[in-house]
């Protein structure tokens, strides 16, 4: 099976318009939950382009590199979930708007 | 495959992964949004497969759409708060956040455009194809030359557990 190549750059189109809107995501969402998806949005939109330019390149290394990058945002996820929850417990309510002093 | 079906899939999937990412940014139901973001990460698997990367796009399968995004749904079910109230307290942030996306997209356009000719090819299109042989390549690097980074994450998801039990349990005579 040859698979016909697509070009590089529509790869990094993709990958940029879902970055944005992750960004977006943050920017605009007031569920931490929420929040917290569009930064895995970002995360997998920047491993898009790793492999893409493994790809690109011939290399490996950027396919290490992604799954490396898993392995953190599956450990950050797990940590972020438990801090909302704790939240959750304190103020009764995720709402990011109402996170607005240190005191617990 | 020939070269229309390949170009008809990736633009289907490119579709369907900013359609859903576009899903993840307006639906007001949590829910909904986990689902979204799980058709996302499939779509992407896709998009590895088509990059020759079977490894990873498995890898993104378990991980991501599997555990990930099953620890998020326990955790909406769990706080049940599946939709919280409409309430605007910052009502310029929306509209901002919206410029200056689009300024982010056009400068990264711009840049798209400018420094990457558009027709760049992926070189040597045959060398990572070859399936059986880039795992095994894979996997050879993965635990010689990068052995200890890879020792270490297994710590760090070590640390990470830990530190979850260690946050979320109760302390002994506290409410709640």
């Amino acid at each position: 099976m040859t698979i016909q190549t697509i070009p590089l750059s529509w790869y990094l189109a993709v990958s940029v318009v879902l970055f944005i809107m992750g960004a977006l995501g943050v920017l605009i969402r007031r569920n931490p939950l929420i929040i917290f998806m569009s930064v895995e949005l970002m995360l997998n939109a920047a491993n898009l382009v790793f492999v893409a330019f493994a790809r690109s390149f011939g290399v490996l290394t950027g396919q290490i590199f992604v799954f490396f990058v898993m392995t953190v945002s599956a450990a950050e996820v797990a940590v972020g979930l438990a801090l909302i929850i704790i939240i959750f417990r304190n103020k009764h309510s995720i709402d990011v708007d109402l996170m607005n002093s240190l005191k617990g | 495959m020939p070269m229309t079906l390949t170009l008809s899939l990736f633009i289907v999937l490119a579709a369907v992964a900013i359609a859903s990412a576009a899903g993840l940014l307006v639906s007001r139901n949590t829910v909904y949004a986990a689902l979204f973001l799980v058709l996302n990460f499939a779509t992407v698997a896709v998009f590895y497969l088509l990059l020759g990367a079977p490894f990873i796009a498995l890898a993104q399968v378990t991980i991501y759409a599997g555990a990930i995004m099953v620890l998020f749904l326990f955790v909406i079910m769990l706080l049940g708060s599946e939709v919280l109230p409409r309430r605007q307290v910052l009502p310029w942030q929306r509209p901002l956040a919206i410029a200056l996306a689009a300024v982010l997209l056009a400068e990264a356009g711009f840049l798209l455009f400018q420094r990457v000719r558009l027709t760049t090819s992926l070189a040597n299109p045959e060398a990572a194809v070859n399936t059986t042989e880039s795992l095994r390549t894979l996997g050879m690097a993965l635990f010689s030359q990068y052995l200890l980074p890879f020792e270490v994450t297994s710590v760090l998801l070590l640390v990470a557990m830990v530190g979850v039990i260690v946050l979320t349990k109760k302390v002994k005579g506290e409410p709640g």
